[in-house]
C-alpha cells in the first residue's frame, strides 16, 4: 500500500545502461544492456559476439588434431579440460582405449586446472565485491600450479597437453614432487581464504540470498557446474558419466541447496578441497604405461555422431562431433557451460540492485570467450 | 531404462516417429517438425521419461535438410535420448520453439537462428545473438560463401 | 624554546617592522596560505604513497619502489604526469559545472585543514566554533561530487553521484552526533580548548568511559563513509560503476578529486585525534617538560595511526550494497548514537568523568 502510494507520488523513469563491452565486472567483453529504474534492475539483455571467433566453423575446415588447439581458446581457464573433451570424443570415435597412465595424468592435470581456475575466481569475486586483497592471495597460490604446468607442458595457460590418443609427452620428472609440494602449501592456505573472505560479515550480507536460483530453474535453464550444484542440481559429470580416472577415485560432489551466490561460493571452495583429495589419491601411484596410443597421422573418424561430456571448471562441457568419414568433421558443436549459465542471469537478477548483479555475475564466474566461442 | 523400452513409450507420442541407434551411442528419435512441440512436451512430462534436462541443442545442416538436434537427459531417471527434427525448406526454415519446455533453449535457439537462419515459432526474443544484426547470410550453413576468406584458407 | 613558535613569531615581527600594518597582515595571510597549500600537496602525495605501500604490504607485494629510494618520489612523478596530461571531456557536458566541481571538492578539504591545531602554536585559525566549522566545511565536498556526476553526461557517473549524495547526507548525522557527544564532555567547540581539557583529565576516550568508546567507533565508521572509502566506496565502486563520479575527468581535475579523497581521510583522522586522543599532547605527558620538542610529531604519529586503521579497513573489507549502507546508518548507527548522547549527558550530569 505505502509503496504503491510512494510510486504514484514519485514518478520515476526507466533508463538504459550499457554494462560493457568494457566493464571491470564483466571480466572480458560481455555487454549487458541493463534497463534500470534508479538502482533497481528491470531487465538484463546480454549482447554477445564481441569475441566470437567462429570456432565451430573453423573446426569444419581443420583436422582432428588441430581442433584440440582451438578449444584452448574457449574457456581458457580450463583449457586442459577442454582439450581432454575433444580428445575423448575423437578417441570414442576411433574406438581406442588410452593407457591407465594417460588417464591418471589427464585426471591430475584436469584437477590442477580446476584448482587454478577456482583460485582465480576466488580472487576475482573478492575484487568484484570490493575487497581487492583476495586477488593477490589467489595469484600467489595460482603461480605454483602455473609453474608446474610450465615445466610439464611448456605453457602456463593454453596448455595443449592432450592429443587424440594420449598425451603430447610424458610428465616432467619433477612433476610428482612439485604437485605434492603445492598440495602441502595450499592445504595451509585454503583455510586462509575462508578467514579473509568467507566469514566476513559484509561478504555474507552481499551474497546470502542474492541471485537465488531454484533447482527446477537450474535444470530447465541447463545451469551446470557450481551454479547448478549451488541450487542442488547434482550435475557433476565426473559423477554422473565418469571419464578418464574419475571412476577410481573417491570424492564428494559439492552440493548446496540454497541456490544463492553464497552457495555457489561454497561449492567452489568445497570443490577445491575435493580436487586436492582427488590429486592426493592419484599422485602417488601413477601407473606405468604408454603415454600415447598410436593413431594414424591423418585421423579419419568413421561415419557417425560422437558426443563427449566433461566437467570443466565452470560446468558441463559437451563436444558433439558429426563425422562423414573424411579427415575433417562435418559439424562440431561445443556446448559451453558459460553460454547456458548466462541465460539464467536475466531470470534471477530482475528486481535486484546493480551491486547484486555484480555479485551474481562474480558467483557465476563467466569466461566470455567460453560464451562467445 | 533400456533403449527398447524408451522406444516403446515414445512411439505412442506421435505418428511417423523414426527410431535409430545407428552411428550414435544414444537412441535417436527423428520427429516430424509438425509434432515437435507436442512430442517434446510429452518427453518432459511423461512420468516414465521425465527428460527435464536439455543439455545440448545443436543446429545442423545435413546438406539438403536443415534441422536441430536435441540432447536430452533425465536427471532423475538417468536415461539419455537424442531428438532430431528436420526441415527441407532452406529459404524460410521454421520450427517450433521448445523454450517454454526447457528454458535453456531460448539462448541456444537464438544461436541456431544466428548461424543457420532457422526461425523458431513462439520464441520470445529471436535476434542475432553473436553476429551483427545486418550480417548477410547464415555462416554455419554448408552453402555459405565466405567471401572474405575469414575461415577457409 | 619552542621552535615553531619562534619561527612564526620572528617572521611576524619582521614583517611588521618593515611594512605598514595593513600590507604586513595581507603578506602574512599569503605566506600562511602558501605554507598550507604546500603542506596540503605534500601530505596528499605522501598519503597516496603510504596507501600504496600499505596496500602492497597487505597484498604480498612490494609497492612502488622504482622512482627514488623505496619509491618515495613515485607520487611526485605521478603528479607531474597528471599535470602534463590533456584535460579531456565528454561531448554535451555542462561545461561550467563540470569545471567547477573539482574546486568544490578540493576547496572544502583545504579550508578544513586551516583550523587544525598541529601543535600548540601551529594553527592558522583558532576560531571558537572550530568543530562546528570543520563539520560544516567538510560537507561542502559532496556538492562537488554531485556536480561532477550530474554535469559529466554519463549515466555511471550520475549513479555514483546520487549514491554519494545519499551516503554523505546520511552519515553526516552520525559524524555530527558522535562529535556532539564529545563536545558535551569538553564543553567547548574550540579545538585548542578541547585539547587543553585533555591535558589535565587525560584523553577524552578515557575520560568519557564507554560512551566515548562507542562514539569513537561510530565516528570511525561514519568518518570512513564520509570520505567515500572502502567499505563505503559505493561512489566509485569500480566493479559496478567503472570510476563513479569522476569517470569523465582527466589530468589535474582528476588529481583534485584524488587528492581530496586523501586529504579528507587526513581530516577525519585529525578530528578523531583531536576529539579522542588528545591532539598534539604527548602520551602520559612524557615530552611536556622538553620545551623544544616539536609537539607536531605526536599529532602526526596519532593521525598516521588512525589513517593506517582506515587503510586496513579498505584493504580487507568488501563493499556494502547501497540499501545495506542506509540500513546501517538509519537503523543502527543513528539510534545507538542518540542513546549514546543521552548516556554521555547522564555521565556528565552525575559527574562520573575521570
Amino acid at each position: 500500500m505505502v509503496e504503491k502510494e510512494i510510486e504514484n507520488k514519485m514518478k520515476t523513469e526507466e533508463y538504459f545502461v550499457n554494462m560493457g563491452p568494457q566493464h571491470p565486472a564483466a571480466h572480458g567483453v560481455l555487454r549487458l544492456l541493463l534497463t534500470i529504474d534508479g538502482e533497481i534492475i528491470k531487465n538484463v539483455d546480454p549482447d554477445l559476439g564481441y569475441i566470437h571467433r567462429s570456432i565451430e566453423k573453423m573446426c569444419e575446415r581443420d583436422s582432428y588434431q588441430q581442433i584440440v588447439h582451438l578449444t584452448d581458446r574457449m574457456d581458457y581457464l580450463s583449457s586442459h579440460i577442454n582439450n581432454e573433451a575433444v580428445c575423448l570424443a575423437v578417441e570414442k570415435g576411433l574406438d581406442i582405449e588410452v593407457s591407465d597412465r594417460v588417464k591418471v595424468i589427464r585426471t591430475i592435470v584436469s584437477e590442477l586446472t580446476r584448482l587454478a581456475s577456482h583460485q582465480l575466481w576466488w580472487g576475482v569475486i573478492g575484487m568484484d565485491l570490493g575487497a581487492l586483497t583476495t586477488y593477490f592471495y589467489a595469484f600467489r597460490d595460482r603461480e605454483y600450479i602455473n609453474d608446474i604446468f610450465e615445466e610439464t607442458c611448456g605453457a602456463r595457460l593454453t596448455m595443449n597437453y592432450n592429443i587424440p590418443g594420449g598425451l603430447m609427452f610424458d610428465i616432467h620428472p619433477n612433476f610428482v614432487n612439485r604437485v605434492k609440494e603445492f598440495l602441502v602449501h595450499f592445504k595451509t592456505k585454503l583455510p586462509e581464504y575462508d578467514r579473509l573472505l568467507t566469514g566476513n560479515v559484509i561478504f555474507q550480507k552481499r551474497t546470502k540470498g542474492v541471485g537465488v536460483l531454484t533447482k527446477e530453474d537450474a535444470i530447465s535453464y541447463g545451469a551446470t557446474g557450481p551454479v547448478g550444484r549451488g541450487s542442488g542440481f547434482a550435475c557433476d559429470v565426473r559423477k554422473t558419466h565418469p571419464y578418464s580416472a574419475y571412476d577410481r577415485v573417491e570424492f564428494k560432489e559439492a552440493l548446496f541447496t540454497e541456490g544463492d551466490s553464497l552457495a555457489r561460493y561454497k561449492v567452489r571452495i568445497m570443490e577445491m578441497w575435493e580436487s586436492m583429495s582427488i590429486i592426493d589419491q592419484l599422485i602417488d601411484n601413477i601407473p606405468e604405461g604408454d603415454i600415447k596410443t598410436p593413431t594414424k597421422a591423418v585421423i579419419k573418424l568413421p561415419k557417425g555422431e560422437f558426443y563427449q561430456r566433461v566437467e570443466a571448471a565452470r560446468g558441463e562441457l559437451g563436444v558433439y562431433i558429426n563425422s562423414t568419414g573424411t579427415k575433417n568433421p562435418y559439424r562440431v558443436k561445443f556446448r559451453s557451460s558459460g553460454f547456458s549459465n548466462l541465460s539464467v542471469l536475466n531470470h534471477i537478477t530482475k528486481g535486484a540492485k546493480i551491486a547484486d548483479l555484480v555479485a551474481t555475475m562474480a558467483s557465476f564466474d563467466f569466461v566470455i570467450p567460453d560464451i562467445d566461442r | 531404462m533400456k533403449n527398447e523400452d524408451l522406444q516403446n513409450i515414445i512411439n505412442g507420442f506421435g505418428k511417423n516417429l523414426e527410431f535409430t541407434t545407428e552411428e550414435s551411442e544414444f537412441l535417436n528419435v527423428i520427429v516430424p517438425k509438425e509434432q515437435l512441440h507436442e512430442v517434446c512436451e510429452q518427453l518432459k512430462t511423461n512420468p516414465d521419461l521425465k527428460f527435464d534436462y536439455l543439455y545440448c541443442l545443436t543446429g545442423m545442416d545435413w546438406g539438403s535438410d536443415l534441422g536441430v538436434i536435441y540432447h536430452l537427459e533425465s536427471t532423475e531417471l538417468k536415461h539419455l535420448i537424442v531428438v532430431k527434427v528436420k526441415t527441407d525448406d532452406r529459404e524460410n526454415p521454421t520450427l517450433d520453439s521448445v523454450c517454454d519446455i526447457w528454458r535453456t533453449a531460448e539462448f541456444h535457439e537464438m544461436e541456431v537462428y544466428d548461424f543457420f537462419g532457422i526461425k523458431f515459432n513462439n520464441h520470445p526474443n529471436l535476434k542475432r545473438l553473436f553476429l551483427t544484426p545486418d550480417w548477410d547470410g547464415w555462416p554455419l550453413r554448408k552453402d555459405y560463401v565466405d567471401e572474405a576468406n575469414m575461415i577457409i584458407k | 624554546m619552542n621552535i615553531p613558535l619562534n619561527i612564526t613569531k620572528t617572521i611576524h615581527d619582521w614583517l611588521f617592522s618593515i611594512m605598514p600594518e595593513g600590507v604586513a597582515t595581507v603578506t602574512e595571510w599569503v605566506i600562511v596560505a602558501a605554507a598550507y597549500l604546500a603542506l596540503f600537496a605534500v601530505a596528499g602525495l605522501y598519503l597516496v604513497l603510504l596507501e600504496r605501500k600499505v596496500a602492497a604490504w597487505f597484498q604480498l607485494r612490494l609497492g612502488p619502489n622504482r622512482v627514488g629510494p623505496w619509491g618515495i618520489f613515485q607520487t611526485m612523478a605521478d603528479a607531474l604526469k597528471l599535470v602534463s596530461k590533456e584535460l579531456t571531456s565528454n561531448a554535451n557536458i555542462d561545461k561550467f559545472l563540470y569545471n567547477l566541481a573539482p574546486y568544490f571538492v578540493i576547496l572544502s578539504s583545504l579550508i578544513a585543514i586551516g583550523v587544525f591545531p598541529f601543535s600548540r602554536q601551529f594553527q592558522a585559525l583558532d576560531i571558537n566554533i572550530g568543530i562546528f566549522f570543520l563539520f560544516a566545511v567538510s560537507s561542502i565536498g559532496v556538492i562537488g561530487i554531485l556536480l561532477a556526476g550530474w554535469s559529466s553526461n554519463n549515466k555511471f557517473a550520475m549513479i555514483g553521484a546520487m549514491r554519494s549524495g545519499l551516503q554523505t547526507i546520511s552519515y553526516e548525522l552520525s559524524v555530527g552526533l558522535s562529535m556532539l557527544t564529545m563536545v558535551l564532555l569538553t564543553g567547548s567547540l574550540q579545538l585548542s580548548e578541547i585539547i587543553e581539557v585533555q591535558r589535565t583529565g587525560g584523553w577524552l576516550i578515557l575520560q568519557g568511559h564507554i560512551p566515548a568508546i562507542i562514539a569513537f567507533m561510530i565516528f570511525m565508521i561514519a568518518g570512513t563513509a564520509e570520505t567515500n572509502r572502502a567499505p563505503f566506496d559505493l561512489v566509485e565502486a569500480e566493479s559496478e560503476l567503472g570510476a563513479g563520479f569522476h569517470t569523465e575527468y582527466s589530468g589535474m581535475k582528476f588529481a583534485y578529486f584524488f587528492l581530496a579523497e586523501f586529504i579528507n581521510m587526513f581530516i577525519i583522522a585529525s578530528i578523531a585525534v583531536v576529539l579522542f586522543f588528545g591532539g598534539w599532547l604527548s602520551p602520559f605527558g612524557i615530552t611536556d617538560d622538553i620545551t623544544w620538542f616539536p609537539e607536531t610529531i605526536w599529532f602526526v604519529i596519532k593521525v598516521l595511526g588512525i589513517i593506517f586503521l582506515m587503510m586496513w579497513f579498505r584493504w580487507t573489507f568488501p563493499r556494502l550494497r547501497v540499501d545495506q549502507l542506509l540500513t546501517l546508518e538509519w537503523k543502527y548507527l543513528l539510534p545507538i548514537n542518540l542513546v549514546n548522547l543521552v548516556l554521555m549527558a547522564i555521565i556528565i550530569w552525575l559527574n562520573w568523568t575521570i
